[in-house]
C-alpha cells in the first residue's frame, strides 16, 4: 500500500528546470479565488500561487480558521465565491457529499505534469482532489533523558507506560504529555490509538458505529493509563500546552502533530540544549499490533464545481505553481510535502517513520465527523475516572446514533 | 410611533426572520442519505469506502428542500429532552439519586444543570458586586474616578480570548494564582484545572468578574441621576448613610435593577465563552456549547439539532424572565 | 471616618481584582514566551531570565513587531475602528428614536414590541450566524464590512432598545411635554429638551455598543473576508489551531495594543458620565 508514497516522501526525484520564473504561468485569463485554513504552510502555497496573477488574471485569497464552516455555503452559491478550497481529509468530505467540486482528470492531463500518482484523490475513479502534504501524530522523545535511565526508544505503549514508570522513579513526576483535551483533541486521541489496534470504527458497509467492543475498551483503558503519567490538568492539554511543557523539561516522551516539530528543534529555540536532544519516532503500537497508533492526515485543494471553466483553469493551473517542486523546495521546512522532490528534513522524521510503518489513514467517511464529536463530547467522565469504559463507549454509541440518524446516515 | 421603524426593522430583518426559519428548520431532519460504495484512493493508499451519492441526494432535496419532516422528533430524541430515555432510566432505577445519576448521563440535562448553576449563582452576585462598586467609586474624589472607572471596565473590555490565554494560564498549578492558592491551601496538588467542582468554581467566579464592571456602570450612570434635594431632605431628618442607601438610592435604581436582572439572566443562561476558553468542557458543558458542537464541531453541521437547542434556550429565558416580565407588565399597565 | 476606609478599601481591592491580570499581561507582552508562560517560576514572568537570555535585554518588542509589521495586525485595528465607529452611532440613532418611541407611548403593543426584542436577544448567535451565511454568499454581501456593521447593530438593538427605554423611563414626561407646550414637534421636543438630559444614559448605552462591536468574535469571524477582518479573529488565528501550533505572545501583544485606544475613550466617557448636567435639568 505503501509503494508510491516512499516514491514521494522517501525518495529523492530529480527536478528539471531551473527555479519558479515569476508571474508567468502561461494563464491566459481567469479569476482565481482561494479559501484556505490559516497557517504557515498554506501562506507558502497561496502566496506562491499569487505568483500568477498578471493584467488578465486576478488571484485573491482568504486564509481564515473559520474556512470549514464557510465553505459549504460559500461554495454553494453560483458562482461559487471561491474558485478553490484547500482541504484536508475530514474537511474534504462535506464538499463531496454536498457535490461542490468538480473532476480534474482533463486538468491533471493537461498541466499536471509535476503531480505524482501519489497525490491524487480518486473518488470512484475520477480525480477530485490534490494532495500535497501530509501530517500525523507521532513520537517526540528527549534522547538525552532515556539514555541516561536506561530506556530504549518505546515503540509500543506497553514499553511507553513503562518508560513513564521508569522517569517518575528517576524523579520526573508527569513523564508523558499527549494532547487530551475533551472535545477534538479527546477525540483524535481515540481515532489514533483505535486504528492502532486494526478495528473498525463502523460496521461493514454501513454508518452503524462499532466501537463498544474489545478494540474500544482497550483503547480507552491505554488512554486512561498513560493519564497517569501525566499531570492532573491532562484534560485540557491543547497542541498548544505541549511545547512550554517539553522546552521547560517537564515531559519527556510526548505524542503531537508533526506538523509542530519545526519549533521544538528549531535552531532559534529558547532552549538549545532540549532542542538538541529532541527526536522524532513513530507512533507507539498497541496491543500487540505492529502498526504505529497514529491516524494519518492529507492536505490538498479541489476546485469548485460551480465556476466557469475558465476560472477552473486558472485556478488549477495557478495551484500547480503553488504546489510545484520548487515552491517545496524552496520551503522544506514548513511541511511534509508528497510533493516530487522532497526530501525528508529531521522534522519529518517522525510522520515518515508513521508511514513506513504502515499507519492507517484517518478515515475519509462522510458520518466521521459525527463520530468524532461524538467521542470528544462523551470520553472525559471516563477519562476523569467517573465512569466506566462501557458506560463512556455506550454513551458514544447512543451520542453518535442521534446525531446520525438526524443526518439521514442511519434510519 | 415612526421613530420605531428603524430599530424594528432591523431586528426583523436580522433576527425575527431567522428566528422563525430557525424554528421551522427545527421540524425537520435530512433526507435519508443515499450510499454507495466506492473505490477511492489517496495518498495512503485505495479503499472501498461509503459516499453519498450526491447526484441521487440532489434530486431528492430539489422535491422536498427542507428534508424529511420530523415533527417534535428532534426535541424529544436523546440529544434533547430526551423523554424515551427518562423513562427507561425512571422505571430501572434504584432510587432518586440513582434516577438522578442517569440524567445526568443525558447531555441535555447535564449542560442544563451547569446552565442553570452558573445563571442562577453568578446574576444575584453580579448585581451585588456591581452596586457596592458602584457606590464606593460614586464617594471617591472626582479627579480620579477617570481611571476608576476605566480600570473597573477593564474585565468587560477584555476580549474573551486573552482572558482565557492569559487567565487560564494564571490558574495553571504553575501560573501565579495557582502556585498561590497551593501555598495557600497547603496543597501541592491543588489543581483547578482537574477537579470538576473547582472547574465549576472558576468558572462562577470569572463569570462574576467578567460581567460585574456591566452592573457597575449601569449603577453608576443611573447614581448620577438620583435626585439630590431628596437626598438632602433624608440628611436633614438625620438619615445616616446606609439609611440613604437604603430609602433613597435603592428604590431608585430599582428599575436599573431590573433592567441589569433581566440582561444578566438572558446572558448568563447563555453562558458560552468561558466555558470554551477555559478549555472546561469536560467538566461544564452549557447548552450554548451543545449548539456550538452540533454546528461547528463535526465536518456535518446538524441544523435541525442546533436549531431545536436554540429555541429551547429561548424558551428557557422566557421562563426565567417571567417573573420579571409580569413586573414589567402591571408598571406598564399603571404607565398607561 | 471607618466608613470612608472601608469604602476606599473596597475600591483598591475591587481595582486590583479588576486591573491585575491587565498588568500582568501588559508587562509579560514584553518578555519572551518562556518567561511569560513559564514553568519553572511564574515570578519569571516578571524578571525575565529567559529575555534576558535571548534577546540580551530584560525587554523585547518582539510580540509587537511579529504582530504590527509582520503579521500587519494595524489592518485589523483599521477595520475595528470602522465596524465600532458604525455600529455605535447607527445603534444609538436607531436606539434613542426608538427607545423614546416606547417610553413614551401608552399603546399596547409597545409593551409586545419590548417582549419581542427580548425573546430576540435570547437567540444564541452562533445559530443566527450559520442561518446567515447561505443568503449572504447569494446576495453576494458576505465578507464586507457594511454587512457585519449592519448585523452587528441588529444584534445589539434589543439591548439598546430596552437601556435606553430604561433611562427615559426614568425622565418625567413633564420635560418634553412642557418643551412641546412652548411650541416645539415631538422631534424638536426629542431632541433640544429630552436628549441633552439623557446623556449618561446615551453615553453608557453607546459604551456597552462599543463593547459588543470591539469584542465580538462570533459574527465578525464568520461574516468577514481576510482583508477585511477585524482585531478579536485575527487575535484568534494567532492562537493556532488543533494541528497547529500558535504565535501566543504575538497574541498577547495585540490584545495589550488594542486596550491602549480603549483607555483614552473612557476618559472621554467618564467626564460625560460624571458630569452634573443631569441633575440639574431634571430639577429644572
Amino acid at each position: 500500500m505503501n509503494g508510491f508514497l516512499k516514491a514521494s516522501v522517501a525518495i529523492a526525484a530529480l527536478v528539471g528546470g531551473a527555479g519558479m520564473a515569476m508571474a508567468d504561468c502561461g494563464i491566459e485569463k481567469g479569476s482565481v479565488r482561494i479559501l484556505s485554513n490559516d497557517f504557515a504552510a498554506l501562506h507558502v502555497v497561496a502566496s506562491a500561487a499569487e505568483t500568477c496573477a498578471s493584467g488578465t488574471v486576478t488571484v485573491t485569497k482568504n486564509q481564515t480558521t473559520e474556512h470549514k464552516d464557510i465553505q459549504v455555503p460559500a461554495l454553494t452559491t453560483n458562482p461559487a465565491n471561491y474558485t478553490v478550497a484547500m482541504i484536508a481529509t475530514n474537511s474534504v468530505t462535506p464538499l463531496l457529499t454536498n457535490d461542490l467540486v468538480r473532476p480534474l482528470d482533463e486538468y491533471v492531463e493537461k498541466w499536471g505534469q509535476d503531480l505524482q500518482e501519489s497525490q491524487l484523490i480518486r473518488v470512484d475513479g475520477k480525480i477530485m482532489a490534490i494532495a500535497y502534504m501530509v501530517n500525523a501524530e507521532h513520537l517526540f522523545y528527549r534522547e538525552d533523558i532515556l539514555a541516561e535511565n536506561g530506556i530504549e526508544v518505546p515503540t509500543s505503549f506497553d514499553e511507553m507506560l513503562a518508560a513513564g514508570q521508569k522517569l517518575r522513579d528517576a524523579g520526573i513526576a508527569n513523564p508523558l504529555a499527549v494532547a487530551y483535551q475533551s472535545g477534538w483533541y479527546l477525540g483524535a486521541a481515540f481515532v489514533n490509538t483505535y486504528l492502532g489496534t486494526g478495528g473498525e470504527f463502523f460496521k461493514d458497509g454501513t454508518a452503524e458505529v462499532d466501537i463498544n467492543n474489545e478494540n474500544g475498551i482497550r483503547t480507552l483503558e491505554t488512554l486512561k493509563a498513560m493519564s497517569g503519567y501525566m499531570s492532573p490538568d491532562f484534560i485540557t492539554y491543547s497542541t498548544n500546552s505541549l511545547r512550554p511543557m517539553w522546552e521547560a523539561g517537564d515531559t519527556a516522551i510526548q505524542i503531537s502533530w508533526g506538523s509542530t516539530t519545526g519549533q521544538y528543534i528549531a535552531d532559534d529555540s529558547a532552549v538549545p540544549e532540549v532542542a538538541k536532544a529532541t527526536k522524532f519516532a513513530a507512533a507507539p503500537t498497541i496491543n500487540g499490533g505492529s502498526i504505529p497508533s497514529a491516524a494519518l492526515w492529507w492536505d490538498g485543494f479541489v476546485i469548485a464545481k460551480n465556476v466557469s471553466d475558465e476560472d477552473a483553469e486558472a485556478s488549477f493551473r495557478a495551484m500547480m505553481v503553488g504546489i510545484s517542486p520548487d515552491t517545496a523546495a524552496a520551503n522544506p521546512e514548513v511541511a511534509v510535502w508528497l510533493v516530487k522532490g522532497y526530501e525528508p528534513t529531521p522534522a519529518a522524521v517522525g510522520v515518515v517513520a508513521d508511514l513506513e510503518g504502515g499507519a492507517r489513514p484517518y478515515p475519509m467517511l462522510p458520518y466521521m465527523g459525527l463520530l468524532h464529536t461524538a467521542l470528544g463530547d462523551n470520553l472525559a467522565e471516563f477519562m476523569q475516572g467517573k465512569e466506566s469504559a462501557e458506560q463512556a463507549l455506550a454513551d458514544v454509541t447512543a451520542a453518535y446514533t442521534t446525531a446520525a440518524k438526524e443526518a439521514g446516515f442511519i434510519e | 410611533m415612526a421613530f420605531i421603524w428603524p430599530s424594528l426593522l432591523a431586528m426583523i430583518l436580522f433576527i425575527a426572520v431567522p428566528i422563525v426559519s430557525v424554528a421551522y428548520q427545527s421540524l425537520f431532519v435530512e433526507h435519508q442519505q443515499i450510499m454507495t460504495q466506492v473505490e477511492s484512493c489517496g495518498p495512503f493508499g485505495c479503499k472501498s469506502e461509503a459516499r453519498v451519492d450526491a447526484a441521487a441526494m440532489a434530486e431528492l432535496r430539489t422535491e422536498e428542500p427542507m428534508g424529511r419532516y420530523n415533527g417534535l422528533g428532534t426535541y424529544t430524541n436523546a440529544s434533547h429532552l430526551a423523554f424515551g430515555e427518562l423513562r427507561a432510566a425512571w422505571a430501572a432505577s434504584e432510587g432518586f439519586g440513582d434516577f438522578f445519576d442517569k440524567v445526568m448521563n443525558l447531555p441535555f440535562y447535564k449542560a442544563l444543570i451547569f446552565t442553570l448553576c452558573y445563571t442562577f449563582i453568578v446574576t444575584p452576585l453580579v448585581i451585588v458586586l456591581g452596586f457596592c462598586i458602584a457606590v464606593a467609586v460614586n464617594a471617591v474624589s472626582a479627579r480620579l474616578k477617570g481611571p476608576v472607572i476605566f480600570f473597573s471596565l477593564l474585565p468587560m473590555i477584555v476580549t474573551p480570548l486573552i482572558g482565557a490565554l492569559v487567565l487560564f494560564w494564571m490558574i495553571d498549578s504553575r501560573g501565579i494564582i495557582g502556585a498561590t492558592l497551593q501555598v495557600l491551601f497547603n496543597d501541592p496538588q491543588l489543581s483547578l484545572k482537574a477537579s470538576p467542582t473547582l472547574t465549576w468554581v472558576t468558572l462562577f467566579v470569572y463569570g462574576v468578574w467578567h460581567s460585574a464592571p456591566f452592573a457597575f456602570v449601569v449603577f453608576y450612570a443611573g447614581l448620577q441621576t438620583v435626585p439630590q434635594d431628596t437626598l438632602e431632605s433624608a440628611m436633614v431628618d438625620g438619615a445616616s448613610r446606609w439609611e440613604r442607601i437604603k430609602y433613597v438610592t435603592i428604590p431608585y435604581l430599582m428599575p436599573l435593577a431590573t433592567f441589569i436582572a433581566l440582561m444578566q439572566l438572558m446572558d448568563n443562561f447563555r453562558v458560552f465563552e468561558p466555558v470554551i476558553g477555559f478549555s472546561a468542557e469536560a467538566s461544564a458543558s452549557s447548552l450554548s456549547t451543545l449548539i456550538y458542537s452540533d454546528l461547528r464541531s463535526g465536518d456535518f453541521p446538524l441544523f435541525g439539532s442546533a436549531a431545536a437547542t436554540s429555541l429551547l434556550t429561548i424558551f428557557g429565558v422566557v421562563i426565567l424572565l417571567s417573573p420579571v416580565l409580569i413586573r414589567t407588565w402591571r408598571e406598564f399597565k399603571h404607565k398607561g | 471616618m471607618p466608613l470612608v476606609a472601608l469604602s476606599t478599601g473596597f475600591v483598591l481591592l475591587w481595582l486590583f481584582l479588576a486591573a491585575f491580570p491587565f498588568i500582568w499581561t501588559a508587562w509579560g507582552s514584553f518578555k519572551v514566551e518562556a518567561d511569560f508562560f513559564s514553568r519553572t517560576d511564574w515570578m519569571n514572568a516578571f524578571t525575565g531570565p529567559a529575555t534576558e537570555a535571548q534577546t540580551g535585554s530584560s525587554f523585547t518588542g518582539s510580540g509587537y513587531h511579529g504582530a504590527w509589521i509582520e503579521q500587519e495586525f494595524w489592518r485589523a485595528v483599521l477595520n475595528t475602528s470602522i465596524v465600532v465607529f458604525c455600529v455605535v452611532t447607527i445603534s444609538l440613532t436607531f436606539g434613542t428614536l426608538g427607545g423614546y418611541a416606547l417610553a413614551r407611548s401608552g399603546f399596547k403593543y409597545t409593551f409586545w414590541i419590548l417582549i419581542a426584542a427580548l425573546i430576540f436577544r435570547a437567540m444564541p448567535h452562533v445559530t443566527l450566524v450559520s442561518g446567515y451565511l447561505l443568503p449572504f454568499f447569494e446576495m453576494n454581501i458576505w465578507g464586507y464590512l457594511p454587512t457585519t456593521i449592519i448585523v452587528l447593530v441588529a444584534i445589539n438593538q434589543p439591548f439598546t432598545l430596552w437601556m435606553l427605554h430604561s433611562f427615559f423611563m426614568t425622565i418625567p414626561k413633564d420635560l418634553d411635554e412642557s418643551a412641546m407646550v412652548d411650541g416645539c414637534t415631538r422631534f424638536q421636543a426629542f431632541r433640544l429638551a429630552v436628549i441633552p438630559v439623557m446623556w449618561p444614559g446615551v453615553v453608557t448605552t453607546g459604551l456597552f455598543s462599543f463593547l459588543l462591536a470591539y469584542n465580538d468574535f462570533t459574527v465578525t469571524s464568520m461574516l468577514l473576508s481576510q482583508e477585511n477582518q477585524t482585531m478579536i479573529p485575527k487575535i484568534n488565528s494567532f492562537l493556532g489551531s488543533t494541528q497547529q501550533e500558535g504565535k501566543v505572545m504575538y497574541a498577547v501583544a495585540a490584545a495589550v495594543s488594542a486596550m491602549a485606544p480603549l483607555f483614552v475613550l473612557v476618559m472621554v466617557f467618564q467626564r460625560q458620565i460624571v458630569s452634573g448636567l443631569t441633575a440639574g435639568a431634571v430639577k429644572g
